[in-house]
């Protein structure tokens, strides 16, 4: 039995937001909140301490490699997920660089969340 | 804009309705668009700044969202806002999917939903829009690609 994981969604699609966590409710995580611009990410961050986020980068207010950034200088032990339209080497380097322990792009299938979130905790 | 362009919106358009819902749709040969508006009844619609400057947008119609709706949602029920709010991100993962091709000069803004037919979408002047008809089941959208 696991104890359970806080688990805090942030993309500005609350459609995602909603597959995301439908898609994760066999894992041991309890969403702990949702947001769907980054600076309503980083107060629920502050406010929730979750020991993991799935993060979009393409958000209103503050975009999600920012978020990232500053959600590090917060936690460093935070398991991180970024799940972002943007397909190039380059942001997927960039939010590795800065600690995102994944990083996934859309679109996603159930399957492919859950066996990505699974790879991220060691729950294979 | 040239053909190659219109390559990486097509793949991208075909990638997104295959990776969600197992089928691909048919997308029909790009036109020129003229005076005529082309929107259904929900556009999403992408800024694009950068290295290459215009927008993107995708219009499609009510019956289309709530099916893939359902299948984003497992059978859920879709609701009015949830149809704008997966308008919005169907046209937000299909333009970043494209910095595949482009790379991460190619900016892209968050969605604008607009909702109804009665208008058309306006675009940057003096720049051609090309149209991307897409079909997925029996369900009629159009991709608009207006980059300079």
């Amino acid at each position: 039995m696991h104890e359970k994981l806080r688990l805090l969604i942030v993309d500005d699609s609350f459609t995602i937001c909603q597959a995301i966590e439908k898609n994760l409710s066999d894992f041991p995580l309890e969403v702990v909140g949702t947001a769907g611009d980054g600076k309503s990410a980083l107060e629920l961050f502050r406010n929730t301490n979750p020991d993991v986020v799935t993060l979009d980068i393409t958000m209103p207010e503050m975009d999600g490699i920012l978020v990232l950034e500053e959600m590090m200088k917060i936690n460093q032990d935070v398991k991180i997920m970024v799940i972002t339209a943007l397909k190039d080497k380059a942001t997927g380097l960039r939010a590795i660089q800065l600690g995102a322990k994944s990083y996934m792009v859309k679109p996603f299938t159930a399957e492919k969340l859950k066996a990505a979130v699974a790879r991220m905790l060691g729950l294979n | 804009m040239n053909e190659t362009d219109l390559h990486f919106f097509i793949d991208s358009t075909i990638n997104y309705f295959e990776e969600i819902t197992g089928e691909q749709p048919v997308t029909g040969i790009p036109y020129l668009k003229g005076k005529e508006p082309v929107v259904l009844d929900y556009s999403g619609i992408i800024g694009i700044s950068g290295k290459r400057k215009g927008c993107v947008y995708i219009t499609t119609t009510q019956e289309m969202l709530k099916n893939l709706a359902q299948i984003i949602l497992d059978n859920d029920e879709a609701t009015v806002e949830t149809i704008k709010d997966l308008t919005g991100e169907i046209a937000n993962t299909i333009s970043g999917n494209v910095r595949e091709a482009y790379g991460s000069s190619f900016m892209i803004s968050v969605p604008v939903v607009v909702e109804g037919k009665a208008k058309d979408i306006r675009l940057p002047e003096q720049v051609q829009a090309f149209v991307i008809p897409i079909t997925w089941k029996d369900f009629q959208s159009f991709l608009v690609v207006c980059l300079e």
